[in-house]
């Protein structure tokens, strides 16, 4: 009886950490894959200067500057990061609503600053 | 001794009449016993010299035509303070000098005794206000006038856009030194709060600000930036941004995009001006007066 109790208790076990696995397997594969997109600056342009996103598709900004510091500033997204000179910045948003939003450049760099954004649209 | 000035008499003094927007400031709590500490200072805000395009075509002679009409009015006021954005910015080190020379010689026609200056993104986010302290000196800094104590606070010699945990710290230090109901002043050229980050009018961290004055029952903030009168209250602390005197900009968040407003060849100089404050301490409030470039 003592075998084939804990025979019983391995076997439970056993299947509790299949069924354990295969969940984490699914929500693992479940979750969207983020789209990847590079945003360069040069004073005083983004390219891209306006983007289409997909509203509940995570996204991951790749952002560089190819000559000063410089923002990218999405506050309808809650969204920012710090575009430096010879390094990658990546934040990850997740588009919660529709609409089109304002992005710019929120470190002053120069004369044309204050004419520095592009726009993200968000669609369904 | 000091002239008491009744806000009637200051609009008397003004030679304006009538003309001008006048909007009282509460400092509830604030009493005096005597009539001699009120006074009143001008706000002078965003004469960016050194701007040109269409939206100014007098770029070169509204600040002169500006000096001409305070040098004018009736009363000499206690003091004169301009915030921030001196000058438009440029990308050349020698030019943004001569900018700042250029502006400080004619503001020294200005028959007042004493003038305060700050800094605007575009006299010191480039250098992180290195060639305005070589013209005007510190970008924050104190000063009392009457029982009053005002703050200069300096939110744009980090291109950031934000003050910094440095001056913060200088900032909770100065106000341990302030009664609770300490009538404060704060001086400071971009929006403390989020008036529109979309359009970058904001202070990253001026929240900090704000939650380091907030145990304090008197205290009002007057910035520019935004090139146009708005008022608007964090709690009990009221916020006053003045007009510009080289462009107009659009109504908060009512279109995209910020851009300077077109010049109107038969309104000129429509939408720029200066402001007159008179705290009156008996009545415990600040009242503020709109003056036009130049009197219609």
């Amino acid at each position: 009886m003592n075998i084939n109790f804990r025979t019983m208790r391995l076997g439970a076990a056993a299947t509790i950490l299949a069924l354990g696995s295969t969940l984490a397997y699914v929500a693992v594969h479940a979750a969207p894959r983020p789209k990847v997109i590079k945003i360069s600056a040069k004073r005083f342009d983004y390219t891209p200067g306006n983007l289409t996103l997909k509203k509940g598709q995570p996204v991951v900004f790749e952002l560089a500057s190819r000559d000063v510091m410089m923002g990218f500033n999405v506050p309808d997204l809650k969204v920012r990061g710090d575009m430096i000179p010879g390094k990658v910045t990546r934040v990850q948003v997740i588009p919660d609503k529709t609409g089109t939003f304002t992005f710019f450049c929120d470190i002053f760099c120069g004369t044309g600053h204050e004419e520095m954004h592009g726009s993200i649209t968000v669609v369904d | 001794m000091a002239t008491r000035i009744a806000r009637r008499d200051f609009l008397k003094l003004a030679g304006l009449g009538s003309v001008g927007v006048v909007l009282a400031s509460a400092l509830p709590g604030v009493v005096r016993a005597h009539d001699d500490d009120d006074f009143f200072f001008l706000q002078l805000s965003d004469t960016h010299w050194g701007f040109e395009g269409a939206p100014n075509p007098d770029a070169r002679g509204t600040l002169p035509k500006t000096i001409r009409s305070i040098n004018s009015l009736g009363q000499r006021p206690d003091f004169i303070v301009f915030t921030g954005d001196l000058t438009h910015t440029t990308d050349n080190p020698v030019e943004r000098r001569k900018r700042l020379s250029e502006f400080k010689s004619m503001v020294s026609e200005l028959d007042v005794k004493t003038i305060r200056f700050m800094p605007g993104e575009h006299d010191a986010s480039l250098d992180n206000g290195k060639a305005f302290q070589e013209f005007f000196g510190a970008t924050h800094y104190t000063f009392d006038h009457k029982g009053v104590h005002f703050i200069v606070l300096d939110n744009v010699s980090d291109p950031r856009a934000q003050i910094g945990d440095q001056q913060l710290a200088w900032l909770a230090a100065d106000l341990k030194h302030q009664r609770a109901d300490a009538p404060i002043v704060v001086f400071t050229h971009r929006p403390l709060f989020d008036l529109v980050p979309q359009w970058d009018w904001a202070t990253r961290d001026g929240a900090k600000a704000i939650e380091l004055l907030m145990p304090y029952k008197n205290v009002t903030v007057f910035y520019g930036h935004i090139h146009q009168e708005h008022h608007h209250m964090t709690g009990h602390i009221a916020h006053h941004a003045a007009k510009g005197l080289m462009f107009p900009l659009p109504a908060p968040g009512s279109q995209p995009n910020r851009a300077p407003l077109p010049w109107d060849p038969a309104a000129p100089y429509k939408g720029l001006g200066f402001r007159g404050v008179e705290a009156d301490l008996d009545e415990a409030r600040y009242a503020i007066t709109e003056f036009p470039v130049v009197k219609a």
